[in-house]
């Protein structure tokens, strides 16, 4: 067991070492002088040169690297003398635009996305859950095809086109919700629900069509399985076969892809949150790319790929912990 | 066998005429063993008597109508889609279209864009062709990739295999999405469709790969395989002749399946700013624009939005419907 969590955790750095790698590689390539943009417009070319070399932008491509790194661990401070900025421990970059290192942006905005993905995230799994058990108890009458038709439809109503047309029925026209509303909690916890409520279906409705699909065919093909076969047989009462044989292995695979994609949505939902206006670590990078703000472009990407990768790592390990299946060092 | 080409291609016209990842089926029309002629005629019957699956294609293969015939259905409506039309809004309530429903009308069939009056008849006709084009090249991009790469990892195994899947683990643990913003933010606006193309077939590939691997993995021990092999045939005949038509159904069906994320994330990206340059209309870009007038001119989003969702839904339902009649459990 130690040895497969040794491994895991050298492959998750490893990917990591990359991720960063190819992140900065693309940043380091194809990105605009940044001196140029902090110089402005009454701008010398020794001036330019002068700030390229406090920003350390004149050194060769393997020791930024290497600086960018280190600032992730130990911190880095940008430039020298009275103006140098100071970049705390998690150094993700520093956003000239708005002079604010990116940690620090990204951690004022993680409680909005995280609400945002925790909400979304029970609605979906709830109705995930119930509507593919549904339709596997159903299987092939008319609620297994009602269900199957609002999946599919589900899964190809872009999220910005469900968004609108929510926001434009149920604020303008029916007028049951008030115009979104950045409200805080402990102000006016009925605001705060409703500003919420209509991200969280947005963001749940196309995963809740996966995971109902997920679990229909999961629990489908479970119940064909020998062992089920073999309860049924020995006169366990179908409620206890579902219970004891039928559910437990019908569902593990929807903890291994929820890890994956409630991850994913904690690095932000881009689109959700541009189209409510709420002031999230996706909307933030949304903006950044109207302004070409790329530190803050490049910290949200690493961030977003260290909790996907994370969230596969724990997936993982949960895997081996829920499934006695998996033999321990043979998955790959 | 000589004429089991001919019948197949007409086969494959007729059921997956609709299918536009038309690559996959020279490969099917090869003669697949496995699956005789008249399998594939029952598969093309059972498409037809499906009638969701039959309105899908229709409309898919209008919207490829549309597309193709641009400019002339421009030419039939009067306003092209650059061109501003400042009579049809008022400029005294901001520039909302004049007239109901976002000033539709015998002159603007779809109405005007708020603001200044750009015919969103057009502006969709002309959308549907950068859609289109975009999401089928990646497609084709995609397939192709996939297959190579799945097929030479699978057949070859050993340090090939284990380079490829290395690659595709890494690509499939990226959050695609967002990398595929950073590297279009940071990448020029000049040819973005063409960027749009490659990045997107960059993070794509891996999903097809990975089965065309594990299929090709399993078929190279069968005995037909083993067969020609035996025979003295090489390794390119063995890949081509033997494996890749046993993989039609595969291909066809994962190719169908990938079009409407295709579609969607073109949108999505150009929603967000990353991908189809203005003036250069795309739907997601003018479902992005119409954000700021959703509630005073609904017909400015649920025009595009419509035609997004009917796209997308009618590729999924059609990629649904092969993978049941071909009877693919993979994907």
């Amino acid at each position: 067991m130690i040895r497969f969590v040794a491994n895991r955790l050298l492959g998750m750095l490893v990917v990591l070492f990359l991720v960063c790698l190819f992140t900065f590689v693309i940043f380091f390539v194809l990105s605009p002088d940044p001196a140029v943009q902090i110089c402005g417009k009454n701008c010398t070319p020794e001036a330019i040169d002068q700030i390229r070399a406090n920003l350390g932008i004149d050194q060769p491509f393997w020791t930024q690297f290497w600086t960018f790194l280190t600032g992730l661990f130990a911190g880095r401070t940008y430039g020298t003398g009275p103006n140098a900025i100071d970049c705390a421990a998690p150094c993700l970059g520093y956003s000239f635009q708005s002079s604010q290192a990116v940690t620090d942006m990204i951690v004022q905005r993680l409680p909005v996305s995280a609400t945002v993905a925790v909400g979304a995230a029970v609605l979906w799994l709830l109705a995930g859950v119930a509507g593919g058990l549904l339709s596997a108890v159903r299987e092939g009458r008319f609620a297994d095809r009602f269900i199957a038709g609002l999946t599919l439809t589900g899964m190809s109503i872009p999220n910005y086109v469900l968004a609108l047309s929510l926001q434009f029925l149920l604020v303008v026209t029916l007028g049951w919700l008030p115009f979104p509303q950045a409200v805080a909690f402990s102000d006016d916890p009925v605001r705060w629900f409703q500003n919420f409520l209509m991200p969280w279906i947005v963001l749940a409705v196309g995963m809740a069509a996966v995971y109902t699909r997920l679990t229909r065919a999961n629990v489908i093909e479970t119940l064909q399985e020998n062992y089920v076969r073999t309860a049924r047989a020995k006169g366990l009462s179908p409620g206890l076969v579902w219970r004891r044989h039928a559910l437990r292995p019908a569902l593990t695979p929807i903890v291994t892809i929820f890890g994956m994609d409630f991850a994913g949505l904690l690095g932000g939902a881009l689109i959700t949150e541009t189209v409510f206006g709420l002031n999230g670590i996706g909307k933030m990078a949304a903006d950044s790319i109207t302004k070409n703000d790329q530190p803050v472009i490049m910290g949200v990407t690493l961030l977003a790929a260290f909790l996907v990768v994370v969230g596969n790592m724990v997936v993982d390990l949960l895997y081996t912990a829920i499934d006695p299946r998996v033999r321990v060092g043979s998955s790959a | 066998m000589s004429f089991t080409p001919t019948e197949l291609e007409v086969e494959g016209a007729a059921g997956g005429g609709t299918v536009p990842g038309a690559p996959a089926s020279p490969p099917a029309g090869r003669g697949a063993p496995d699956r005789p002629a008249t399998e594939w005629r029952g598969v093309s019957r059972a498409f037809l008597r499906d009638r969701a699956a039959v309105a899908c294609g229709v409309y898919i293969v209008l919207i490829i109508l549309m597309a193709v015939a641009a400019p002339l259905l421009v030419k039939i409506s009067g306003y092209g889609p650059l061109e501003f039309d400042q009579d049809a809004v008022d400029p005294n309530l901001g520039g909302i279209p004049l007239g109901a429903a976002g000033g539709m009308g015998a002159d603007h069939w779809f109405g005007v864009e708020p603001g200044n009056g750009r015919d969103i008849f057009a502006r969709i006709v002309y959308g549907a062709r950068v859609s289109m084009l975009i999401a089928i090249s990646a497609t084709l991009l995609t397939t192709f990739l996939g297959v190579v790469f799945g097929l030479v990892a699978g057949y070859f195994g050993g340090r090939v295999d284990m380079v490829v899947s290395r690659v595709m683990e890494f690509l499939m643990a990226f959050p695609a999405l967002i990398f595929m913003i950073a590297v279009l933010s940071a990448l020029p606006a000049e040819n973005r469709q063409f960027l749009l193309v490659l990045v997107i077939s960059f993070f794509g590939w891996p999903y097809l790969a990975r089965i065309v691997r594990g299929q090709t993995m399993s078929l190279k021990e069968r005995e037909f395989v083993e067969a020609a092999k035996a025979s003295g045939a090489t390794s390119a005949q063995i890949i081509f002749k033997e494996i890749l038509p046993n993989l039609a159904s595969t291909i066809i069906v994962m190719t169908t399946l990938a079009v409407p994320g295709y579609v969607g994330t073109e949108a999505g990206l150009s929603f967000l700013g990353v991908g189809v340059v203005p003036p250069t209309p795309s739907w997601g870009q003018m479902i992005a624009s119409s954000v700021p007038w959703y509630a005073v001119d609904p017909a400015y989003f649920l025009i595009p939005g419509a035609f997004l969702f009917l796209l997308v839904l009618s590729f999924t339902v059609l990629g649904d419907r092969i993978r049941r009649l071909l009877g693919e459990g993979a994907a």
